[in-house]
């Protein structure tokens, strides 16, 4: 007869997952975690490799026999390539500064998501194909093969980093894991391993210009639903124009920002102040999109869907670029897009047509950001501002990962918060500024299937928010970057309800003073103006 | 009485006997992390699980159902939520509180004959353990209501414009909460 267990010796439960080396603990796809394949309808579109339907559920996954000759010479064409790939797979002596950094591994917990761990995944199959001490040894020098289940790992967690980089502020050498996980990607879409949230919008980018595939009817239709509604808010009509050529300034802007709120409201405020400053400026419904998911699938495809911006001021024969509210649009622009598509000697270094400051920071990239634009014009004092009427804010404010650590934007936004809210609160410096938290569901990760995975990466962020939120009573939390209002408004939501989510230009537009408006009732969103609550 | 002093004498033992429990759950790297970083900013989650089993503590030492105690559970639980665990381990720790008594006061309960009051203990402790489930069950849920409603925000602004939406009754309307939707629903059908 079988032996009963006593009750106490029933009750004695070992709650620590068995220990096993990570090398042997393939990885586990957990629901909620993982976003779901591409369609080979937008592959093909794409001329990406292996273009089919594929479902990371199930075991096959349709590769291509040589899946493997592939992965291994791809991974030596680029550590030839580019130095910093081949550097960041050497230097790194696992010291451990960046283990706790990474808000995936905050939030969920998960080992593999430690940013030294999640290099690793890419360093063990590195040594073993390109380092003595790796062919020799092995395990025992941390090497391993490239077989389908590391592969399956490689996709698993490499679409579980949103390239923030916030570990790499911490890495004593300066390795950027990001270019890893950005490596780990190229090479899985080598073989047509990309996920649907992704190379969707990348094929509609590619055909229509944008992520959404909005078509010039559409957009201008949606834009024309917004002046609309500024009418009925301010009772003035601004009057945008589209593909205008010899426009002095070409406006360009995550298409997020035309169809989904709360990113409405911040296009609407971009309308109403260049209508305010009278500027000679032209939005492009080619040239419609200034975010570039194909950052998130390869080098060349970010290349070839950038291309349409420098493009098109060329064809309309514009000065200057201003680029709208948006994170990762800022970090292909501002640190890749003159090299892939510039110089753009065509174009005239920006200086802005109100106050005449010239932006020399731009000097090559001949693009500034609306809030370089706009802080410049408030302290130049060229615009009439009522931060009263945001005084039903407490506001606080989220550096976007990319801006923050991409390129150093961290003044200005801050700037014009505190021009156009009484009511401003920093959440603690080591969630903020450099040290930001990211949105947890940035580089593609903004599907809604993959809800857990935000949710935990959401949590660092969060946390900090709620901590000013009942400290506070901070109910707003601004941002310039059209992924960030689209997912933080998801993740206030589960963590911190109460906290809504807003770009820095709804603010301006809603304290904007316009020339000739009537009194205004309501802010942009159609909620009534402190002081004016309970009016119809 | 008596249960409650030794508790209240054996309180540090207790609770970090108790958030060593919740935190044998994560993989060894993550419960050491979680157990060393004290700032809450850089440690969410150790952050959580130690203010809010401390104020469970607290609340069942005081006797009484205050309405904090569903908040303290509902740090650790919404986190848990969306970790890797399923529902019953997500709600597990609540139960190891009574193991951790029973062991940190195995020879003080049985000295002092105190069975009732460790029965009005542990029945306390089972009463939280079924408010964790419905907070569970609630923070489920909202998961699912995120993922729906971004469904709806991405198709909302395609239907306006397309004239497809229409006005709500207000029984509706309270039915969808957002006053906000409202207002765009009215403009629309004007």
């Amino acid at each position: 007869m079988a032996k009963l267990e006593k009750p106490e010796e029933l009750i004695k439960i070992d709650h620590t997952p068995p220990k096993k080396d990570w090398m042997d603990t393939p990885a586990e796809f957990k629901e909620g975690m993982y976003c779901w394949g591409a369609k080979g309808k937008d592959l093909k579109i794409l001329d990406f490799p292996n273009a089919r339907d594929w479902s990371p559920k199930e075991e096959d996954w349709k590769l291509p026999e040589n899946w493997k000759d592939t992965i291994l010479e791809a991974m030596a064409d680029r550590l030839s390539k580019y130095r910093s790939f081949r550097l960041f797979m050497d230097i790194c002596v696992r010291c451990g500064a960046c283990a706790d950094k990474c808000h995936f591994f905050i939030g969920g917990g998960d080992p593999k998501n430690m940013p030294v761990l999640r290099a690793e995944l890419m360093r063990s199959v590195y040594r073993k194909y390109h380092t003595t001490g790796g062919k020799i040894f092995g395990k025992t020098a941390g090497a391993r093969e490239l077989t389908l289940d590391v592969l399956k790992e490689w996709w698993y967690y490499f679409y579980q980093c949103t390239e923030c980089r916030r570990c790499s502020v911490f890495c004593p050498y300066g390795i950027d894991t990001a270019e890893i996980t950005m490596m780990g990607r190229e090479f899985m879409n080598l073989l047509g391993l990309n996920t649907g949230w992704i190379s969707g919008p990348v094929a509609n980018c590619y055909m229509k210009g944008n992520h959404l595939g909005l078509e010039p009817h559409a957009i201008m239709n949606s834009i024309e639903g917004m002046i609309d509604d500024i009418e009925t808010i301010t009772g003035i009509r601004v009057n945008p124009s589209f593909n205008r050529k010899g426009a002095e300034i070409l406006f360009v802007t995550p298409s997020g920002d035309l169809f989904a709120d709360p990113g409405t409201f911040t296009c609407m405020g971009y309308l109403m102040l260049f209508h305010e400053l009278g500027i000679d400026y032209t939005w492009s419904t080619y040239a419609s999109e200034g975010g570039n998911f194909g950052f998130f699938t390869s080098n060349e495809t970010a290349k070839r869907l950038n291309s349409k911006i420098y493009a098109e001021a060329k064809r309309l024969g514009v000065k200057w670029i201003i680029g709208g509210e948006c994170g990762h649009m800022w970090r292909v622009l501002s640190q890749y897009m003159d090299t892939w598509n510039g110089p753009a000697d065509f174009l005239e270094v920006p200086k802005s047509p109100i106050t005449g400051t010239v932006f020399d920071n731009a000097k090559s990239m001949k693009m500034v950001h609306v809030t370089e634009f706009t802080a410049d014009l408030i302290k130049n004092g060229k615009l009439k501002l009522d931060p009263r009427r945001n005084d039903n804010l407490k506001v606080t404010y989220h550096d976007s990962c990319n801006t923050a650590r991409g390129m150093g934007l961290l003044e200005e936004p801050r700037y014009i918060i505190n021009n156009v809210c009484n009511h401003f609160y920093e959440m603690p410096d080591n969630t903020i500024r450099e040290q930001t938290f990211c949105c947890g569901s940035g580089t593609g990760l903004n599907a809604s299937e993959n809800m857990e995975l935000r949710m935990r990466g959401g949590l660092p962020r969060a946390n900090a928010v709620k901590h000013v939120r009942d400290q506070h009573g901070v109910n707003m939390l601004a941002n310039i970057c059209a992924i960030d209002r689209a997912t933080l408004s998801a993740s206030m939501d589960y963590w911190v309800p109460g906290v809504k989510v807003t770009g820095v230009h709804e603010l301006v537009a809603n304290a904007l003073i316009m020339k000739g408006e009537k009194e205004r009732e309501t802010d942009l969103r159609g909620e009534p103006l402190p002081g004016k609550e309970g009016k119809e | 009485m008596i249960l409650k002093n030794l508790l209240s004498e054996k309180r540090a033992a207790i609770l970090e006997r108790w958030f060593e429990m919740v935190l044998d759950s994560y993989p060894a790297d993550t419960s050491s992390f979680l157990k060393q970083q004290k700032n809450q900013f850089a440690n969410p989650v150790g952050a959580a699980i130690s203010q809010g089993i401390n104020g469970i503590f607290e609340e069942l030492l005081s006797g009484k159902d205050s309405d904090t105690i569903p908040a303290f559970l509902d740090n650790i639980i919404r986190v848990r939520a969306v970790q890797d665990f399923t529902p019953s381990q997500a709600v597990a720790f609540i139960f190891h509180l009574k193991k951790v008594i029973r062991e940190e006061l195995e020879k003080e309960i049985s000295e002092n004959q105190i069975s009732d009051e460790l029965f009005a203990i542990e029945a306390r402790i089972d009463k939280m353990a079924m408010l964790s489930f419905d907070i569970y069950v609630k923070c489920r849920e909202k998961i699912y209501d995120i993922k729906a409603n971004e469904l709806r925000n991405m198709t909302f602004r395609l239907l306006q414009r397309a004239n497809l939406i229409c006005e709500l009754s207000e029984p509706e309307q309270a039915l969808i909460g957002s006053k906000n939707l409202n207002v765009k629903r009215k403009e629309v059908t004007k």
